[in-house]
């Protein structure tokens, strides 16, 4: 029913496994803590893997696009991995599909952080 | 008459309630209101994508009212009815708040507003319903009603 959130790193590239439900209250709040730490820790490259997310609600959204605000802001970048075509219908229902960086494979993923 | 038959001459079918009650203004209230209209349309045989669809609107609907609306007031209700028939599910949400104006919310999808961390609930609310209608109860508050129906191919 919740989240869960794991992060790894493959060289400079820190990956957030994300699963389950990003919406209002603990998802979307839980995703918030966890890019603001890596942002604190000074991590520019993040990797957002969506694979695993079941559900996105409007404040899910909001907490995504505020992910790349807050990474953006900061002088790093904030990709995104493995949509479900209910994410992406989403993010093309809101017009951001075109706003992020988005990445079918892992691999071709980590080989566009320059 | 066969059941075939029946189904292609009647009228349309007598709509049931299957859930009306009052919900507290809270983010389980949310949870529940979801979980509810999945199982409704569920029953009312609709497709897995359509049951998604319609509990997203939902969901979105009834955060508006308990945020927005009722603003999580303890003494403040959601009133939360599905009407069922075969193929279509109708939903109201009604709070007690002040109401608010459709045309004064910006458009989430002009240039300058797509940053922004809010504002899409009524978006997705249209894009998933079929039908969305709102409007001021007489006992104040905001009523909205949602239609979802099954699409002919399935």
């Amino acid at each position: 029913m919740s989240i869960q959130i794991k992060s790894r790193q493959e060289g400079d590239v820190t990956i957030v496994d994300v699963a389950g439900r990003i919406t209002l209250g603990e998802g979307a709040s839980t995703l918030r803590e966890t890019i603001r730490g890596l942002v604190a820790k000074g991590q520019k490259k993040i990797l957002l893997n969506l694979g695993e997310v079941s559900y996105i609600d409007s404040s899910g959204i909001g907490e995504l696009v505020s992910a790349f605000t807050t990474v953006t802001n900061n002088g790093g970048t904030l990709k995104l991995l493995g949509l479900t075509k209910r994410v992406k219908d989403l993010l093309q229902i809101t017009k951001l599909y075109t706003v992020f960086d988005i990445y079918d494979s892992e691999k071709s993923a980590l080989g566009s952080f320059t | 008459m066969t059941e075939a038959a029946k189904s292609m001459n009647q009228e349309p079918e007598q709509e049931v309630v299957s859930v009306d009650t009052l919900l507290d203004s809270t983010l389980e209230s949310v949870d529940l209101a979801e979980q509810m209209t999945m199982e409704a349309a569920r029953q009312a045989g609709l497709s897995e994508d359509e049951q998604h669809e319609i509990s997203m609107a939902v969901r979105e609907t009834v955060v508006n009212a308990v945020v927005h609306g009722n603003r999580y007031s303890a003494h403040k209700k959601v009133h939360f009815r599905i009407s069922t028939a075969p193929g279509r599910l109708t939903i109201t949400v009604g709070d007690q708040g002040n109401g608010f104006d459709l045309s004064a919310v910006p458009d989430p999808l002009a240039e300058e507003n797509l940053l922004h961390q809010s504002g899409r609930g009524l978006l997705l609310i249209r894009a998933f319903a079929d039908d969305f209608s709102m409007r001021r109860r007489a006992e104040g508050g905001t009523e909205v009603r949602l239609v979802k129906q099954r699409k002919k191919h399935n």
